[in-house]
């Protein structure tokens, strides 16, 4: 989990000049070093992702694929209601689960890096520990969680709480997101740990000493020294969460499909892999803009309120 | 009793940070809230019934039992561990060049590079297994673990590069150029002074890869073909509500697996980062 400390400190620069031959300086060996792994990535990253990009603009003509350049499929991605609302209803669950995953991190997070004391490592250990664990199996748990005769309801039921078990627990998309928001906890705490942990802590002092109360010295001094952490924390849940495959499958029902469901669609029964593409694509722009949108008005919310 | 207006307060008193009496709680309860999904699987898994309900309705062991006799799971079982070897390898030898070349070294493009390696853990999941399964089908290489382990090593990477560019940063240099100017030649050097320095943040590299790989559903989804991993084989499984207990305890198992390779990766990580600093403060 140390990647998204990582991401935001950047690598440590070692500049090491020397007048020897550009064969032997840091550069090449440096290039040379990462080649291998540049070049994986370029191969089964890059080029795989130009390809997708390529076929969005192709047409699947039964078995074969039609080269001619179109924009047909963006017309049905970006129109056709099923995908429409599909692509709609999984940004408004990207956007609610990266909020309410940020908004409940953010204590934790303060709590650790203000008060961990000398045992933050351990606290942040203990709250990355569940992330660690197989994802496929907490949405599994979720499921039996939240089900009609599930631990919730059988468990309310026993003690009496409730007579009959409550209906609207699964398979909506509420489910998703609470499901969502357990699986990205962790993602949203370290990054705003971590831009917490940079604040001198002699500013809110200082914010104490000249008057502000504890509000407005969190929303005057802590929130927007903290705001790259929020940042990431926002972009690192958003942008996967978009296209999730598996939670709107298990706990979604038939209110809860997202449009991974449709993407897959396309590479399975449908085989409509150009449609399939054009859709990634789409998802993929459309989230990026909204993330853009996301980072602005927090960036905007804080300038205003200081 | 009224709360009292104040609310807060002094402790830590080197910062004088103040600190709510409800902030622990809603960190227990947050805690709570994380880890009641992985500990109710356990529980159910020795529960004697083919349901999840509670309340429970006695101890058995016989799901765990069952397990043994279970061909497909262990098939399953094997293919995991399998890739899972294969992963680990792949994406800790190539995080460790990677790393390496961007804390030792400074070349134009590093930015970029680091970015483009690190791209996977902003990306959907889905769209990384979409595109690399046009890519695989498209140069007409057919389905298989071998397939799988390419993906998931790419999804792997940037795990793995950011134990050990933990690992690596803050090296101390001085000691490489002592044991150069002494003869020993680069591999030397590094066989002999770097690599005993970052070996626990190797092993850990290697852990946190292995566990990925053992958990990842995803890309093993779209890319195994007829062989399936334990996740996609749990996923044909939860068609089956009969099928569930067995799921269950398989997934128990899983569950403690990924925790103790965690912890043993955690625990080395800091062990190696602790030695750095050592040699730092000492040299």
């Amino acid at each position: 989990m140390a990647a998204v400390a990582i991401l935001q400190d950047g690598p440590s620069k070692s500049a090491h000049r020397t007048g020897r031959r550009w064969r032997d300086s840091d550069e090449a060996t440096g290039l040379a070093l990462i080649s291998p792994t540049l070049l994986y990535a370029l191969a089964l990253l890059f080029l795989p992702v130009l390809i997708v990009i390529a076929y969005s603009f192709w047409t699947q003509d039964y078995l074969t694929i039609d080269h001619t350049f179109t924009l047909e499929n963006y017309r049905i991605a970006l129109t056709e209601p099923i995908y429409r609302d599909l692509l709609a209803r999984s940004l408004v669950i990207a956007l609610v689960v990266s909020l309410v995953t940020v908004v409940f991190s953010y204590p934790v997070a303060w709590f650790i890096s203000f008060h961990g004391g000398v045992h933050k490592n351990l606290w942040l250990f203990l709250i990355t520990v569940p992330c660690w664990t197989s994802y496929l199996l907490r949405v599994m748990s979720w499921k039996v969680i939240l089900g009609y005769q599930g631990v919730l309801n059988t468990g309310l039921m026993s003690t009496g709480i409730i007579e009959t078990p409550i209906t609207s627990l699964l398979y909506n998309s509420n489910a998703v997101v609470i499901t969502l928001v357990h699986s990205w906890a962790a993602f949203a705490i370290l990054p705003i740990f971590v831009s917490l942990e940079k604040i001198d802590r002699s500013l809110i002092e200082a914010a104490h000493d000249l008057g502000d109360n504890k509000v407005m010295s969190f929303l005057r001094v802590t929130l927007p020294l903290s705001l790259p952490g929020v940042i990431s924390a926002f972009l690192i849940v958003m942008i996967p969460t978009v296209g999730d495959y598996v939670t709107p499958k298990l706990v979604g029902g038939k209110d809860g499909v997202m449009i991974a469901t449709a993407i897959q669609a396309q590479f399975g029964k449908a085989a409509n892999w150009p449609l399939g593409a054009a859709l990634s694509v789409t998802t993929m722009v459309v989230v990026s803009a909204m993330a853009g949108l996301v980072v602005l008005a927090l960036k905007l919310f804080v300038r205003w309120i200081r | 009793m009224s709360p009292p207006l104040t609310g807060a307060k002094f402790t830590g008193g080197r910062h004088g940070i103040r600190k709510s009496r409800w902030l622990p709680i809603y960190v227990t309860v947050y805690l709570g809230f994380l880890y009641l999904p992985i500990l109710l699987l356990p529980i159910f898994s020795f529960n004697n019934a083919a349901s999840t309900t509670f309340p429970l309705a006695g101890f058995t062991t016989k799901w765990y039992a069952a397990l043994w006799g279970n061909g497909a799971m262990l098939d399953a079982a094997r293919n995991s561990l399998f890739v899972g070897l294969c992963v680990a390898i792949l994406s800790t030898g190539h995080a460790i060049c990677a790393a390496r070349a961007i804390t030792r070294y400074r070349f134009r493009g590093q930015r970029a590079a680091t970015g483009l390696i690190m791209a996977p853990l902003f990306l959907p999941e889905i769209i990384v297994a979409v595109s690399l399964l046009m890519i695989v089908l498209q140069i007409g290489i057919e389905l298989s673990l071998a397939t799988v382990i390419l993906g998931q090593t790419v999804f792997c990477l940037p795990y793995a590069m950011s134990v050990l560019i933990s690992g690596f940063e803050g090296f101390d240099r001085s000691l490489e150029e002592a044991s150069m100017d002494l003869g020993e030649t680069a591999l030397g050097t590094f066989r002999r002074v770097t690599l005993p320095v970052v070996a626990p943040a190797i092993v850990s590299s290697l852990l946190v890869s292995f566990t990925i790989s053992l958990d990842e559903f995803i890309l093993a989804f779209f890319l195994s073909g007829t062989e399936p991993t334990l996740p996609v084989y749990i996923w044909g499984q939860l068609r089956f509500a009969a099928k569930l207990p067995s799921v269950l305890a398989l997934g128990s198992l899983m569950l403690v697996l990924s925790i103790l390779l965690i912890t043993i990766a955690e625990f080395l990580r800091r062990r190696s980062q602790r030695r750095i600093q050592g040699r730092l403060a000492n040299g």
